[in-house]
């Protein structure tokens, strides 16, 4: 009886289980982003040093707006590039 | 009013150690006359630039953090863009996170807390698929 009900597929069906984004800052709690620190800065930025948009990221649009000023003071204080070629 | 602000400036590579210790005790002074205090001063020393600044590719970062009244910041900026030893500055004013942030920088909580967060989430989680199995 079960093998009736039962599908069977030529290719096994890939089922994307997208994980739920969240907003690291909302999680852990960090409540002030710091420009002197270029490493954690470099998680939100993309190879050629251009800040990733919200939707890849995950990060809310109150802690997005602090990365992006974090990001620019970092910038003017070359401890990150402006512009780069492969930085990861 | 009375705000806590945090200033950072690169001296070029020019310079030798003594005059680098000139250039830091003449903001020091410049601090100090103006009826500013000096919470936290720090030396990061010869750094890679990111990028090329005035031909440079290195420079001397120090950075200080004081209290003061927010006219006074208009008068160090224009020192500064006055002073040909340096290649960049940046001063910002710090809120009351960012003034928590820094003390526990400085007393060296930080690396704890984030491991302590860490672990947290590592129990939290499988609890909660325990919980979708029941």
């Amino acid at each position: 009886m079960a093998n009736e009900t039962e599908i069977k597929y030529l290719t096994p069906i890939t089922v994307e289980t997208q994980r739920k984004k969240y907003c690291r800052f909302k999680k852990s709690g960090i409540k002030y982003i710091d420009y002197k620190d270029a490493d954690f800065l470099l998680k939100f930025v993309n190879e050629q040093g251009k800040l990733l948009p919200r939707r890849l990221t995950g990060t809310s649009n109150k802690y997005q707006k602090k990365v992006a000023q974090a990001v620019k003071r970092a910038r003017h204080l070359a401890l990150m590039p402006y512009v780069a070629d492969l930085l990861k | 009013m009375v705000r806590q602000y945090e200033t950072v400036f690169i001296m070029t590579p020019v310079l030798s150690e003594q005059q680098i210790k000139e250039t830091v005790k003449k903001y020091q002074s410049l601090l100090a006359e103006s009826g500013a205090e000096i919470v936290y001063e720090n030396n990061w020393g010869m750094r890679k630039l990111a990028y090329p600044i005035q031909k440079k590719s290195t420079g001397f970062y120090y950075l200080i953090e004081f209290k003061s009244e927010g006219e006074f910041i208009a008068k160090l900026e224009t020192a500064y863009k006055r002073d040909e030893k340096l290649l960049r500055f940046l001063t910002v004013s710090l809120d009351k996170h960012a003034i928590a942030y820094n003390e526990k920088k400085r007393s060296g909580g930080m690396r704890k807390q984030q491991e302590a967060a860490m672990a947290k989430q590592e129990i939290v989680k499988p609890k909660s698929t325990e919980e979708v199995e029941n």
